[in-house]
């Protein structure tokens, strides 16, 4: 569907963007009679965006879904996303968006998306979120089967390169598609082509040279051109720019689209040092699945963006195997000469640790008693001596999920502009809005829950908007 | 890097193995395939992999593809994720690994060529034997459907009796070799085997979890399923119609020929057509499907293997519709020639997938009772 003929015609709605919210925008704005064009910027195998990497979606539901647990009551979503926030979100809209999130199950099960119960792992988000059955790219997949099947028009490696936009209004976009310069009429535009963490010149802005050594956990293709395109012409922006999604993942991971194979849950079950050798903070402040996504943070602002996470033999087999093997070794001594660290430095840090931590009973799955005490940096939980050899080492780096700087919308998915009009035919869907409903911190899945009730939202208005 | 770096895991494994290991290793880090099949939850029962554990895992593979559609990581991605494929290589390997007698190992690498080979000596033993042994004017003269009036029936239940011994004693050895290997530990109940049956008869993880397989196009599709069960099935039929008239030979005294409504020819038939449709569609498909999610170098066993089960069906069928005419001395040489080359290369060739996955899936059933998964 790449030939020339794909971008002479006009479209009711043009699509940017290739995920899940794209995709679910661009269906239901077929289903409603519309001709639709999506526009990804990947490459076939590439296309999706984060979609790619998800897993699961978290949706309120009244328990009947048969592979969840439940029910997960609206109130209790709202309080969820109320508590990761800390309020910094559009109370309107976060309603709004759990509201919708009760149809998704059976809009999801009705374009053919599969979902399984979740096993070892994962148990605990079994009341909250539905797992795709073969991950995200399964989910996608059959998206985009859908969407093909409606008569969606699907191109791939189509980059957007400019927008004309007059008064708020969407004429048509430029796009570079393999090289060939094009453009793409529509009577509406959906722009739901994401973050822009993959682009390291834009994220320097905010973050210096330390950009550098960030690790993108998605595709190269998640660079913000279309965001940027749309502030630039007069959108009214949302969310913190400076803020990104980052854990800690393992620095030997690819530089792009290492996705959730390289994460490291190591951290809480041993200590954590700096490039000198120095721990930098409380390993055990919180049990993992709520302190991960500090981590990333707390490691770009160490000399190097690098850190080590050091456990030994009576930890190594308490975390999820992971992709990468332990840097192993018989001594402090001799793991920090494989680390390339000062080894005096290293036992030191080590030794001061050891003797710091009080006696108490080890228990991973609870806030145990086990604590440091004497130390400029505490560890207030989980807290053994290291002393048990072989030692483990893993470097670690920051990773990227997402960034959280977007453009604000109203209750119909609709963009408003910079002078707080509403724009006559331009919605906005998913990670390149999402910073309206999440100001700040995560909840698991609720990217994609938010992708999905705004792209159903946007494909709704788009559609309405084009037959009118 | 053990998980990126098929170079540098697990020296002296043979590729195959340290593929699988390798893979596994990147898997068991992102676990999003857990719902499609038994190979996943096997596997995140596991923290690393012995050469049993891989050959377990690779025999409870069905290559259904589904995970290779799915996967973030397959090719392009430097990870270079393809599960079908790896599977597949190790899984005929072990075949090869485990066989009796172990200088046969080779067989499986020239599959179709030692097939046809034992298909010829087959067809030979019985045409030159025929001619030799059976007078001229009865080996092309009409009787009525008796196939004893040119072979007698001890004769021709003593050289299948003596073959089918042979095959089975060359599985107990294989599959003893194996589930040694395998199991470890793990103590087996009934109810397992009964797990593992059922499974086997519904090809419950042909399915790509629900969605079907990766068969002939990138869309899911229950076709593969639907001409392995005719497959299947076909085969079951034609073992029992021919149970069914021994019994009716030595417990009754019934000699064939038996009538067109008696239970061995209604067996033989519906089972036969299954056996024409069956290895008919799953040769289109294959023909069809992407060669990477296949052990591309050792096709020609399913091929062989699949050919065999048509042709024994054709010629048996053609030997029903033709029994009462002059025909039937040479249709029944060239069936039974057939048959003997099918019943020759069983312990040499595709056929013994289904004895493997059976005892991996029984393998599975008892660990998903009993086991945890590594968290």
């Amino acid at each position: 569907m790449a030939s020339s003929s794909v971008f002479d015609e006009t479209y009711d709605v043009v699509v940017i963007g290739g995920g899940n919210a794209a995709l679910c925008a661009a269906i239901t704005a077929r289903r409603a009679g519309r001709s639709v064009v999506v526009l990804e910027g990947a490459s076939e195998f590439y296309r999706g965006g984060n979609t790619r990497h998800t897993r699961n979606l978290r949706c309120s539901h009244d328990g009947t879904a048969p592979t969840m647990t439940g029910p997960y009551e609206q109130g209790e979503f709202l309080d969820d996303l109320y508590r990761v926030t800390g309020g910094q979100t559009d109370k309107a809209l976060a309603e709004l968006t759990i509201e919708k999130s009760r149809e998704l199950l059976s809009f999801m099960d009705d374009v053919g998306v599969r979902f399984q119960p979740p096993l070892g792992g994962t148990l605990s988000l079994g009341k909250t979120n539905a797992f795709f059955l073969g991950g995200g790219r399964g989910m996608l997949n059959a998206l985009y089967r859908k969407a093909e099947d409606l008569g969606v028009t699907c191109v791939y490696d189509a980059r957007v390169t400019g927008l004309t936009i007059e008064n708020g209004y969407f004429v048509s976009a430029q796009v570079d598609h393999k090289g060939a310069a094009r453009t793409v009429r529509g009577k509406a535009l959906v722009a739901a082509a994401g973050g822009f963490e993959s682009n390291i010149e834009w994220l320097k802005e905010y973050w210096g040279d330390a950009a550098e050594n960030f690790i993108i956990r998605g595709t190269r293709f998640n660079r913000g051109d279309v965001l940027r395109l749309l502030l630039d012409a007069g959108v009214q922006p949302v969310g913190d720019p400076t803020q990104c999604h980052a854990i800690a993942l393992d620095a030997r991971s690819p530089k792009f689209d290492g996705g959730i194979a390289t994460r490291l849950d190591s951290i809480v079950f041993g200590i954590v040092v700096n490039r000198d050798a120095q721990r930098f903070y409380d390993e055990g402040e919180d049990v993992w699945p709520k302190r991960y996504a500090i981590w990333g943070r707390l490691i770009a602002q160490q000399p190097g963006q690098i850190a080590y996470s050091i456990v030994d033999s009576r930890s190594i087999r308490l975390f999820m195997p992971s992709i990468f093997p332990a840097i192993e070794a018989q001594s402090i001594g001799e793991l920090a000469g494989k680390l390339s660290l000062d080894a005096a430095a290293l036992e030191k840090t080590v030794a001061e640790f050891n003797a710091a931590v009080r006696p108490g009973s080890f228990d991973h799955t609870v806030l145990d008693d086990c604590r440091t005490q004497g130390l400029p940096v505490e560890k207030t939980h989980w807290a053994r001596a290291i002393d048990h050899p072989p030692y483990y080492a893993y470097p670690l780096r920051p990773g990227i999920t997402f960034t959280y700087l977007g453009v604000r919308v109203n209750q119909e998915a609709r963009m408003l502009m910079a002078d707080g009009k509403s724009s006559g035919n331009m919605f906005a869907a998913g990670e390149i809005m999402a910073g309206n409903v999440l100001g700040k911190g995560y909840l698991a899945g609720i990217g994609m829950t938010i992708g999905a009730v705004f792209g159903r939202l946007a494909g709704e208005g788009a559609a309405l908007h084009a037959r009118n | 890097m053990h998980g990126t770096d098929p170079a540098s895991s697990s020296a002296g494994r043979s590729p195959a193995l340290a593929e699988v290991d390798r893979l596994m290793t990147i898997c068991n880090a992102c676990r999003y395939c857990e719902g499609l099949c038994a190979v996943f939850p096997a596997m995140e029962m596991r923290r690393t992999f012995t050469e049993a554990d891989i050959n377990y895992l690779a025999n409870l593979c069905h290559q259904c593809g589904a995970c290779y559609t799915d996967c973030q990581y397959s090719p392009p991605h430097e990870f270079n994720v393809n599960v079908p494929a790896a599977m597949a290589v190790a899984r005929n390997d072990s075949y090869a690994h485990y066989v009796w007698p172990g200088f046969l190992a080779g067989v499986f690498n020239r599959n179709g060529l030692l097939v046809t080979l034992l298909t010829a000596v087959g067809l030979a033993v019985f045409i030159v034997g025929f001619v030799l042994w059976v007078d001229r004017a009865a080996l092309f003269a009409a009787h009525g459907g008796d196939f004893y009036k040119i072979m007698p029936h001890n004769a021709m239940a003593g050289i299948f009796g003596a073959v089918a011994l042979y095959a089975v004693l060359a599985f107990v050895i294989s599959l003893t070799r194996f589930w040694r290997d395998i199991n470890g530990g793990t103590p087996i109940g009934l109810r397992d085997f009964g797990r593992a049956l059922i499974d086997t008869f519904h090809l419950t993880y042909l399915h790509g979890g629900g969605g079907g397989c990766t068969s002939e196009d990138k869309r899911p599709s229950p076709s593969r399923r639907m001409f392995h069960h005719f497959t299947f099935y076909g085969f079951l039929l034609c073992f029992a119609s021919t149970s069914v008239a021994t019994l009716y030979h030595y417990a009754f005294g019934w000699h064939a020929p038996y009538g067109l409504l008696s239970l061995p020819v209604i067996f033989g038939t519906v089972g036969g057509i299954g056996l024409l449709i069956g290895p008919a569609g799953l040769y289109a498909l294959s023909a069809r499907r992407d060669p990477v999610l296949t052990d591309v170098n050792r096709r020609g066993m399913a091929t062989a293997f699949i050919a065999m089960l048509f042709l024994v069906a054709l010629t048996g069928l053609l030997l029903l519709m033709l029994r009462d005419s002059a025909a039937m001395g040479i249709l029944l040489a060239i069936h039974l020639g057939t048959v003997l080359g099918l019943f020759l290369s069983l312990p040499y060739g595709k056929f013994v997938h289904g004895l493997y996955r059976f005892l991996a899936l029984v393998k599975y059933a008892a660990e998903r009772r009993q086991g945890t998964f590594v968290e």
